[in-house]
């Protein structure tokens, strides 16, 4: 009996599995996050202190953008900064200045990396002493790939943003909207999770429909405008890498999470406005039809997946709210990869995917932390699943060997969220069966010997 | 510390990895942190490689950092044994490990007692070497690896093969053009009736390396890797080579006419002039078509150079010598090289650059302002916002620097190659000026999708936030996104269109 079947036949489990394996997958960097972040956060500038191998990785990994003069720089370390012949302080002061002079940014970000863990370089206690005498705002988020993976990059960064205490010049922004007769009256809330402006806007609307007021985001637009935050105010994640920033937004801003399924998908983004509505006390309204009328335009499709099978090899923490969105798509999932698994900040997310695979009637799919690539790839071989969802190092050599592949990555470039960008998860899940299809008259599947 | 926006040559690891994945069934471990395992990504989309790239990684994550990797490495080393049953592990230091300080060597000497396959450390430091530094002492390390092996087991077949053979050094992955270099030069060695011992190291087994000694000779095409292995086998077995690269008409009849010095040394008499002259004027269309009228225009055009050293020199020789266009400046980033680089073109152009720092590099070009540049993916992204017609010569590169169709740059289809590319660029380059005297293309902005203009039937306007909004689409759909919006206001008699309009027109529509 293969895999497929025996994962058929195994009863409708009531519990999730989780297992761990050896962490030998392949994953981007976390330092990638400047690539969106420092788009996202119009007037900062991201300085990655490490060595060439983080700059090769960010001007490979990100291409072309480089070339934008984008608002990012390694500070390279020499031999003379690991040997400490170098005093570090100055060095980052130098360059620094140099930035202040070139491109005057509101605020510098720190990433630390790999190297600076472990030369131990003393990036918090350097920043404020620095910040104060060139006077611009020191941000240090150590995004290194001995402690985190790909996405989780944004979460130190964001975690490192909300312990700033709130700006002084950005609050007569916020006050002056707030009279408007389209709200309930209700606790301030605020979003965080960097996406783009257009999915911003598309998202506050959609709480503007039920009465909802959105106080501010986490990150902002620009660094001058970040939201003040004060203790009691709700506070609601729209990714599911961010844990850490939950934390401290809990810990040290004295806020109170609303532990929601992610708005991915039309399911993930209807729970997410009944959960904070259910929080604020408000009665939702229309949002099954929203569901319904979104799921219907997708029809197309869904016909195209219905029955179809995914295996999630996972290298950016999204894997469990597409899974759970394309379960309720109908497809079947085999196994979901993830680097690591919070089961607290993803709880209702897990809730979710449970209740989904039950009102599907499809066992649950098992989950993998921390997995190990060369045997998930023995695992494909064996169930050849109709989708694989993997980095680009797999999808390459795994086309070849006729598997269906899409890249992972892009689900982290797209726009996903909210009611309005579903169908491009689906256009972006359907893209590779619908190319294939179209070759399907080039005779064979396979284009490499199994070796 | 070093403000950098960019490189032109990758960290020591990567040489390394170059050079062990090109040979067969060797494999590679990366004492290396998660993510640093792009070198798969960068060959598996780059070269669309159909095979899983054979480097993983030892990950060292915060237990390696507070206990030493211990075991870890060992268990991954006999793992990776089993599992592929490579001929050759080699165990590749990154910067994060050369920092740790752990003593890998003592790794390796455990894990080869158990494993099948040999395993080796690979002598490289990464804050002393660069990329290709790092793969060129690679690449000399495992020939002498296995040399020192086929000696100790009385293997080594030093007697020379009974026709004159040459050993080709010089093909690996992720180098640009490689592969049909490669091919060139194999037909090369063919027309002149000399058989290939070896070429590595790519798709070469390992066990194949204790031929090389039977070579007549060695050909090193490019300098940067592959000139300390030919050094070694001369040391070693007195196996001249040759280091001239046949890039360009002139260049590759003194590298054929180098072979024929070392044949008629070795008493073997060969004359190749006729050949050279023959794939000159009529095989090898360059030579006359720098001759033709239309190459006329490009005398005294300027131009500058820029690349790795084996690109640079050989692009500036052609285009003094072979196309009569004045070089302003050439320049390198392999800045180890500088003394060769210097004497090869010294008197071929102006000036001569040495440098790793791309702004440099762009200040440069503003400043000459030349007719053309030769350059790498850089510079060509220089010569877009300046406006400058570019061709692409050497490594670093992007995914269009791995054709599919044939393009070598070496030999004489390489001359054409060259030809067309040099060409191309300045016509380009002249087509544009005239567009910009004679006013453009059509240059109105198209508001409807036919060419006569339909009757709006009342006035649309967009809110602020709307128009804000729309400018952040990118330019190349903005005007589709703005017809769309409109066309949904129309059907649903909307006269102001706001954020709401935008997206509910999106997504009536996708």
């Amino acid at each position: 009996m293969n895999i497929k079947q025996s994962i058929n036949n195994v009863n409708l489990k009531e519990k999730l599995t989780f297992n761990c394996e050896t962490g030998n997958y392949h994953t981007f960097c976390p330092i990638s996050c400047v690539a969106w972040l420092y788009q996202k956060i119009e007037d900062s500038f991201f300085l990655v202190i490490g060595t060439k191998t983080c700059g090769y990785f960010l001007q490979n990994a990100l291409g072309v953008m480089i070339f934008a003069e984008p608002r990012y720089a390694m500070a390279e370390l020499e031999e003379g900064d690991i040997s400490a012949q170098l005093n570090d302080y100055e060095e980052l002061k130098r360059l620094c200045l140099q930035i202040k002079q070139d491109r005057n940014p509101s605020v510098i970000f720190w990433i630390g990396t790999c190297t600076t863990e472990i030369i131990k370089m003393d990036l918090e206690g350097i920043a404020p002493k620095l910040e104060a005498e060139i006077s611009l705002p020191i941000i240090v988020a150590r995004a290194n790939g001995l402690d985190y993976a790909f996405t989780q990059g944004e979460d130190t960064v964001l975690a490192a943003l909300a312990q700033r205490p709130n700006l002084k010049n950005s609050e007569c922004l916020q006050k002056q909207e707030i009279n408007n007769y389209d709200y309930v009256e209700h606790l301030p809330l605020i979003l965080f999770g960097s996406i783009p402006d257009p999915v911003v806007n598309q998202l506050t609307l959609e709480l503007k429909k039920q009465g909802i007021y959105v106080s501010g985001w986490l990150p902002s637009r620009r660094y001058m405008e970040l939201p003040q935050i004060y203790e009691g105010n709700y506070v609601c994640g729209v990714n599911p890498y961010l844990s850490r920033t939950a934390t401290t937004l809990m810990r040290r801003r004295k806020c109170k999470l609303i532990g929601a399924p992610f708005p991915i998908g039309p399911d993930g983004t209807r729970a997410w406005l009944e959960k904070i509505c259910t929080i604020l006390k408000i009665q939702p309204i229309g949002l099954k039809e929203r569901e319904d009328e979104i799921w219907n335009k997708m029809f197309n499709y869904i016909s195209l997946i219905k029955g179809k099978s995914v295996f999630f090899m996972g290298d950016n923490l999204l894997e469990i709210s597409l899974a759970r969105f394309l379960l309720r798509a109908g497809m079947i999932i085999f196994e979901i990869g993830i680097p690591y698994m919070d089961k607290r900040y993803q709880g209702a997310e897990l809730e979710l995917l449970q209740k989904t695979c039950k009102e599907k009637k499809v066992p649950l799919p098992i989950i993998i932390e921390k997995p190990d690539n060369y045997n998930q790839v023995d695992r494909i071989r064996d169930i050849r699943p109709d989708l694989v969802i993997t980095g680009m190092a797999h999808a390459n050599p795994l086309e070849a060997r006729g598997i269906n592949t899409k890249w992972s990555v892009e689900f982290t470039f797209a726009q996903i969220h909210g009611f309005t960008n579903a169908i491009e998860i689906l256009e972006l899940v359907t893209r590779p069966l619908r190319r294939n299809q179209k070759l399907q008259k080039i005779s064979s599947q396979q284009y490499t010997d199994r070796r | 510390m070093k403000l950098a926006y960019w490189m032109y040559a990758g960290p020591a690891h990567i040489g390394t990895l170059r050079i062990a994945s090109s040979f067969k069934n060797v494999h590679a471990i990366m004492h290396a942190p998660l993510g640093d395992d792009y070198f798969n990504v960068m060959r598996s989309m780059l070269e669309r490689k159909r095979d899983f790239t054979p480097v993983t990684a030892s990950v060292v994550d915060r237990h390696v950092l507070a206990r030493g990797s211990q075991e870890k490495v060992v268990n991954n080393i006999s793992r990776k044994d089993k599992e592929e049953k490579p001929d050759l592990v080699v165990l590749t230091p990154t910067c994060t490990s050369s920092i740790l300080q752990e003593d890998l060597q003592n790794f390796v000497n455990r894990a080869s007692i158990e494993a099948q396959a040999d395993v080796l450390l690979a002598d490289v430091n990464h804050y002393r070497v660069n990329e290709m530094q790092a793969a060129d002492r690679t690449l000399e390390q495992i020939v002498q690896f296995y040399i020192k092996k086929a000696q100790k087991s009385n293997q080594l077949d030093i007697n020379k093969t009974d026709e004159p053979s040459v050993n080709i050094i010089g093909s690996f992955n992720l180098a640009f053009h490689n592969q049909h270099d490669i091919a060139e030069l194999k037909r090369l060695m063919f027309d002149l009736n000399i058989k290939i011992n070896t070429i590595i190291p790519e798709g070469t087994s390992v066990q194949q390396l204790k031929d090389l000694p039977k070579a007549w000779f060695n050909l090193v095409p490019y300098r940067e890797i592959g000139l300390l292995t030919a050094k070694y086998l001369k040391e070693k077995f007195q196996i001249p080579f040759i280091d001239i690269t046949p890039m360009g008409i002139i260049e590759t009849a003194s590298c054929i006419r180098k072979m024929q010095y070392i044949l008629n040394d070795k008493k073997v008499n060969v004359n190749f002039e006729k050949y050279i002259d023959i794939q000159t004027r009529f095989l090898s269309q360059s030579a006359w078509f720098s001759r033709s009228i239309d190459c006329q225009n490009l005398t005294g055009k300027k131009a500058i150079v820029f690349g790795d050293s084996t690109h640079a020199a050989a692009m500036t020789k052609i285009l003094t010598r072979e196309m009569g266009i004045s070089v302003v400046w050439a320049g390198t980033y392999c800045k180890y090289d500088k003394s060769w680089f210097e004497k090869e073109i010294g008197d071929l152009c102006e000036e001569i650059i040495i440098t790793d720092d791309h702004n440099l590099i762009g200040d440069l070009i503003a400043k000459v302002e030349p007719a053309v540049i030769f350059g790498t993916q850089m510079e060509r992204h220089v010569a877009k916002r300046l406006n400058i017609p570019c061709g692409v010569i050497s490594a670093p590169v992007h995914i269009q620097n791995f054709p599919l169709s044939y393009r070598p740059f070496l030999g004489y289809e390489g001359a054409n190659q060259i030809a067309d590319l040099i060409y191309n660029s300045f016509t380009l380059g002249m087509e544009d000026h005239l567009l910009e005297i004679f006013g453009g293309h059509d240059t109105k902005e198209v508001l409807s999708p036919t060419l006569s203009v339909n009757n709006t039937p009342f006035e649309i306007t967009w809110n602020l936030e709307a128009q804000s909004e729309l400018k952040k689409i990118p330019g190349f759909v903005r005007g589709k996104i703005k017809r769309n919006t409109e066309k949904f206001a129309q059907k649903k008699q909307l006269k102001t269109i706001t954020l709401e309009v935008m997206y509910a027109a999106k997504e009536a529509i996708s």
